[in-house]
């Protein structure tokens, strides 16, 4: 029980920031399945949802300010796939990383030009971010909903994929890009909706986040968008109960990490993990083997 | 034009490079701003060509560049701090492990070999990824490179998190250019030598290079290694630079910085790589700073400008390159004085301009 009390705030901490890596990394794993792009933008659009929070917080009430942030950062995602990536379709894909990265480079610099470098307070959304008893662990409510509610969105989304017309179109170009197009699949409007349930997944991962993690800077992004895109990975790009999966893992093991008083590493072990899975697995948990045609 | 007159127009502008940023050393006073311009410049050149050698040659999309630069710069920081001034740097960790100091240009050599060897354990294993997912790989070991070197129980080696200094710098712009050109045109001889093509052979379809008779992962570790040598020397020079430095400067932002800079003067072309960084540092260290500071024309104050807002257009700018001018600068081409020179002579002799 001691070990238990000792022990139960890294996990629940762990459980709670894996939800929040999950929610980002749908978002990777999906643009990857279709586009094969690792979308370097996609951890500094999270960043803007805290961001455009933080600013919008201090003019509107908070009800208001979060459906406001969803459309936001859903807008932002839409653009930023119209404006970086779109014009490159048949570019190589070096070219489309590399925008990849210059658009995460301008939405980081933009975010310091309007912040001025400083750290942002990020609002204390009333309800989540209550202090409660679990256990007798003290911790805010968002870490105990987290999970709950990430199984939710999933569970919804993977029944938009499987049921609908939009998701059947999805998977169709996620298998094979041009044939689909030969099909009738208008493909521009499939990437322009992948990119908007990515975004909203994002910033729902960013309510979750930032109420735990208060201060938003410009390069906040930058880590756990990495470490979403390698949860992406170790469950197999594409898959989204494989991305959910794997962001559980890191982020319980990271948090088991600094729990053993080895901060340095908790970043290290993702990446180490990583390499691994890359090269013992590289499909992933539940990727598809896809075989190189010479 | 033959290859005699050639060289000896390369030699007499290479003469004239040195000869002009000598005259210039002796009469503008040293803190004149084109001195930090140019000595950042000619760092940058090189790490960008090291990274042009694995991305625009061999076709290697690595992110790791700033990871290689840091143990680059660490190594020349922990080999040369004179052993009179390690207790007071070291202060954390009772003068430190190491009480030896090495000579500067051993040190920059040392510098580089070390990086190798660390390129050389981790491409063991990343080297077998392909694309995008070696670029990931990359970048998370420059990212496990950072943290390992900010590593409190190594404290006694690197410092820690805290800063390295009082080691000896050069402070002449004509050392930096050398140092940087030499190492440059070692990575040309080698892009031009048998290796050099077999890079090619690998970027251009890698199946039909293994059927040629290369060696993939051979050929792939040696650009990797080389790669993050020079990588390292130029980190050794940064620090020279910067007289002092931290593992937490060393982000992927830095690592990204440099790969504009490689797509903005042309994925494959060295002299692209060269021509950019200078472009590149110059503006956004000194061409661009007013952007930066509030400005009034008679009593309006020009909206936007304050500071940040340079980094902002300098984003903009890269993002217009990236998607409307893909080819960069130079593109794959090279600029060489038979280019410009031999045209015309060399239309007479073959009928075509000169290949390269």
């Amino acid at each position: 029980m001691d070990w238990l009390s000792r022990n139960l705030p890294y996990l629940m901490a762990g459980i709670s920031v894996g939800g929040q890596y999950a929610l980002i990394a749908i978002g990777y794993t999906m643009v990857y399945g279709i586009l094969r792009l690792i979308n370097f933008a996609h951890g500094d659009i999270f960043m803007c949802a805290g961001l455009i929070m933080v600013y919008a917080s201090t003019v509107l009430p908070i009800y208001v300010c979060i459906p406001l942030v969803i459309v936001a950062t859903v807008l932002i995602g839409f653009l930023v796939e119209r404006v970086a990536y779109k014009p490159l379709r048949s570019a190589p894909r070096m070219s489309v990383m590399i925008s990849a990265i210059g658009v995460s480079y301008l939405l980081q610099n933009l975010a310091l030009y309007i912040t001025g470098g400083l750290a942002q307070q990020y609002p204390t959304i009333p309800w989540i971010s209550d202090v409660i008893t679990v256990f007798g662990v003290t911790t805010k409510r968002v870490t105990v909903i987290t999970p709950p509610l990430v199984i939710l969105l999933v569970i919804g989304l993977v029944f938009l994929i499987k049921k609908t017309k939009i998701g059947m179109a999805m998977r169709a170009a996620s298998k094979d890009f041009e044939t689909s197009q030969l099909m009738g699949i208008k493909i521009n409007s499939v990437i322009s909706f992948t990119f908007i349930i990515g975004s909203f997944l994002a910033a729902v991962g960013s309510f979750l986040f930032f109420s735990n993690y208060t201060g938003v800077t410009p390069t906040v992004g930058a880590m756990p968008g990495l470490k979403a895109f390698v949860a992406a990975v170790f469950g197999g790009i594409g898959s989204i109960p494989g991305a959910v999966i794997g962001a559980f893992l890191i982020g319980i093991v990271e948090n088991i990490i600094k729990g053993l008083g080895w901060t340095t590493f908790s970043d290290a072990f993702t990446f180490a993990l990583l390499i691994i899975v890359l090269i013992f697995k590289p499909t992933g948990l539940f990727g598809e083997a896809a075989a190189d045609k010479v | 034009m033959s290859r005699k007159t050639e060289t000896v127009i390369n030699v007499v502008l290479i003469g004239a490079l040195l000869l002009v940023l000598f005259i210039l050393e002796q009469t503008l006073p040293s803190t004149h701003m084109i001195f930090t311009v140019l000595k950042k410049g000619a760092i940058y050149a090189l790490v960008a060509v090291s990274m042009n050698l694995l991305n625009g040659f061999t076709g290697l999309f690595s992110l790791g560049q700033a990871g290689f630069m840091l143990v680059g710069a660490y190594t020349y920081g922990v080999l040369t701090i004179p052993v009179a001034d390690r207790a007071n740097v070291y202060m954390y960790f009772n003068g430190g492990l190491i009480q030896f100091a090495l000579h500067p240009i051993i040190a920059i050599v040392l510098a580089g070999v070390m990086a190798g060897i660390f390129a050389y354990l981790i491409g063991l294993p990343v080297l077998r990824l392909k694309s995008d997912y070696l670029a990931i790989a990359t970048l998370g070991f420059a990212e496990i490179i950072r943290a390992i070197f900010q590593w409190d129980k190594l404290g006694p080696i690197t410092n820690g998190s805290n800063l390295l200094r009082s080691y000896p710098s050069y402070k002449s712009l004509l050392f930096y250019f050398i140092a940087s050109g030499v190492c440059i045109a070692l990575i040309v001889m080698l892009i031009n030598s048998t290796y050099g093509r077999a890079f090619k052979a690998i970027r251009d379809d890698e199946v039909a290079a293994e059927a040629m008779g290369i060696n993939l992962a051979h050929h792939k570790q040696i650009a990797f290694v080389v790669s993050s040598f020079f990588a390292g020397v130029s980190g050794a020079l940064l620090a020279m630079y910067q007289t002092s430095v931290q593992a937490a400067m060393f982000k992927s932002a830095m690592t990204y910085e440099i790969l504009l800079i490689v797509v903005i003067g042309g994925i494959g072309s060295i002299t692209g790589s060269c021509i950019s960084s200078f472009l590149f540092i110059i503006l956004s260290e000194w061409v661009l700073r007013f952007l930066d500071s509030e400005m009034y024309i008679g009593d309006v104050r020009v909206p936007l400008l304050r500071s940040g807002f340079r980094k902002v257009v300098f984003a903009v700018i890269i993002m217009i390159i990236v998607l409307f001018f893909r080819k960069g600068i130079m593109g794959t081409n090279e600029f060489s004085v038979r280019r410009i020179f031999g045209r015309s002579a060399d239309k007479k002799a073959k009928g075509g301009s000169a290949n390269e």
